[in-house]
């Protein structure tokens, strides 16, 4: 059914729709209207058979999670920031015993100094944490992929970290399509762990394990990822013949066919990307876009394949490695390995500032007019509010626009 | 698309009334979204809201920054904030107060069409029917009259949808109150 809700209400009315059996939760903004929405759910006796946890922290959400999964139960909690940050030792724990718990990021920068505002910074901090990290477009992106992630997670046998911008999508009202109850439980069949902690029949889960096999575990979570891929494309193909939506899949290409620059974007900018190429393609500029749904596992070959012979790719990264450079950059260069594509990173969109379209058409045009000189370039960027910081200090003083990598490193020489 | 920009102060469902707008055009058959700029929300402090309308997906996320219609749901704003920031040269603005336009935005009267700068003064109505300052129902209501791009029937309806029974209906009287008010003063204005 359509309806005009807000982001949050739309995710946990879906999330609702998979019977979840354990729900924990512990608030943080800008999850918090998930879970408030879920606890109301099981409060009116609208999603039945599940157990609502509040709990006193977001350690205690991912340990509550562990055990429900483990005990045999469909798990789903949600937290953002520095929440996810808290969760860390138990996120390693999830994916490492198999656990398929789904889990909402409301994508947040993290502190500090504190900000509350959206960027990539927590969800990208768990790149290495063995969960499938699936990014969304648009609220009506999140809804699905968050009922495609309990079947991806329960058939793959790893956890998923849905991924959303925070406020950005979780706060907007927009018209979302909700799957019926008969749809979902045609799609999603209960959930049957192959094992499960009992009384009945005790075993025991995560025992230690020694140098003689670790790296053969390693090696299968590994496989694990690897079947991930196909098993994304086959669910998120399933669920849209089943739906006439078109979500999820590894990756989305927008006006790719001539596109002489392509965009590699992830999460709610995807939107206001793709009406900026509109414009510009107007005006004979030929551009695509690039949606980058899962970065965890990263589809080198789907990205290879969406690139194609195109030769100059452009990340728009809202996060980045302190010392090193951009996160995706590293990933689509590695797809690309072996062709003269050129492929950088414009850093923006830090911190809740908005992506805008001219955002998104400044990259385009210096890309186009060869203006990426090194592989990362930070946009939108305030050189008066640097210049204030080093000018008296050290004398040094930025230029308007853009800045590039060299730029920050010759102004510590 | 059109795109709204709604001013006002924390507290007076400034939110909640860009919810409000989308939830009227998505009745109407329309496309919409709607999102409040985020921020450390506290009562009386300046907040911002945004609207768009669209007859095809929208699809961007951007606040908005070039509006076509601006509402300004506290008349005490237009001395702190640049309400009217980057108005389209044909849109529309509407203010709450009893104040006429020339005097409360002169520079703006000039710029933009006649007409196209209203005031009214939506808090009285507001309490009037809900005794609340919630002038977000008037100021919905004032924007189909003054625009036609909604019908008061949705602006009332999306309210009672939100909140069924009193609070639903009060919203519903005020923003009828609003309309009747501002479509009499548009007339005399011909």
């Amino acid at each position: 059914m359509t309806e005009q809700i807000e982001g949050s209400l739309g995710v946990a009315k879906a999330v609702a729709l998979c019977r979840p059996g354990v729900v924990c939760a512990y608030p943080i903004s800008p999850q918090t209207h998930i879970v408030e929405n879920l606890g109301k759910f099981v409060k009116s006796g609208k999603l039945k058979d599940c157990d609502y946890l509040n709990v006193e922290s977001e350690f205690a959400a991912i340990s509550v999670s562990l055990g429900s999964e483990a005990g045999g139960a469909r798990t789903y909690t949600a937290t953002a920031s520095q929440g996810l940050l808290f969760m860390t030792e138990g996120v390693y724990s999830a994916s490492g015993l198999g656990l398929p718990i789904v889990m909402t990021v409301a994508s947040r920068a993290i502190g500090g100094p504190i900000n509350i505002w959206n960027d990539h910074s927590d969800s990208l901090s768990q790149r290495d944490s063995g969960w499938l990290q699936l990014f969304c477009e648009s609220n009506q992106d999140a809804v699905d992929t968050h009922i495609m992630a309990f079947k991806i997670a329960e058939q793959v046998g790893l956890p998923v970290m849905v991924c959303m911008d925070g406020f950005v999508l979780t706060h907007a009202f927009e018209r979302m399509d909700l799957p019926t109850q008969e749809q979902v439980d045609s799609f999603l069949p209960p959930y049957e762990p192959r094992e499960f902690l009992t009384p009945k029949e005790p075993i025991s889960m995560g025992a230690m394990v020694g140098p003689e096999a670790f790296t053969e575990v390693r090696f299968l979570q590994q496989r694990k990822m690897a079947k991930a891929l196909k098993i994304i494309e086959d669910v998120s193909k399933e669920y849209n013949e089943l739906t006439g939506h078109h979500s999820g899949g590894l990756l989305d290409c927008y006006k790719c066919d001539d596109a002489e620059v392509k965009l590699v974007v992830m999460g709610s900018s995807v939107g206001t990307a793709k009406d900026e190429v509109d414009r510009l393609r107007e005006q004979g500029v030929k551009a695509g876009i690039i949606s980058l749904k899962s970065f965890r596992p990263f589809p080198y070959a789907a990205m290879r394949k969406a690139i194609g012979d195109c030769k100059k790719v452009v990340c728009v990264e809202r996060a980045f490695s302190f010392g090193g450079r951009g996160i995706i950059c590293p990933e689509v260069k590695r797809a690309m390995e072996g062709t003269d594509c050129q492929v950088w990173t414009a850093v923006a969109g830090l911190g809740g500032r908005a992506i805008v379209g001219k955002t998104i058409g400044g990259i385009i045009k210096a890309a186009l007019e060869g203006k990426f000189k090194d592989e990362m370039t930070w946009f939108d960027i305030d050189s008066s509010v640097l210049n204030s910081y080093t000018k008296d200090g050290e004398g040094v003083t930025f230029p308007e626009g853009p800045l590039a990598d060299s730029q920050l490193m010759d102004s510590v020489k | 698309m059109l795109q709204i920009r709604l001013h006002g102060r924390g507290g007076q469902g400034a939110v909640t009334t860009a919810e409000m707008l989308s939830l009227s055009a998505f009745l109407e058959g329309h496309f919409a979204q709607a999102f409040p700029s985020f921020g450390s929300e506290r009562t009386g402090a300046p907040v911002v809201a945004y609207a768009r309308i669209d007859d095809k997906e929208v699809r961007t996320h951007e606040p908005i920054q070039e509006p076509d219609v601006v509402l300004v749901q506290d008349r005490t704003l237009l001395s702190v904030v640049d309400v009217f920031a980057g108005i389209s040269p044909n849109g529309y603005a509407i203010i709450n107060t009893a104040e006429a336009p020339e005097q409360v935005a002169p520079e703006l009267c000039k710029k933009l069409p006649k007409g196209h700068v209203l005031t009214f003064p939506a808090t009285e109505f507001a309490i009037q029917a809900m005794k609340m300052n919630k002038p977000g129902a008037p100021m919905l209501a004032s924007l189909a009259a003054a625009t036609g791009v909604l019908k008061l029937e949705s602006v009332q309806k999306s309210f009672q949808t939100r909140y069924p029974g009193k609070v639903g209906d009060s919203n519903a009287e005020a923003a009828a109150l609003s309309y009747n008010y501002l479509k009499e003063k548009m007339k005399e204005a011909e």
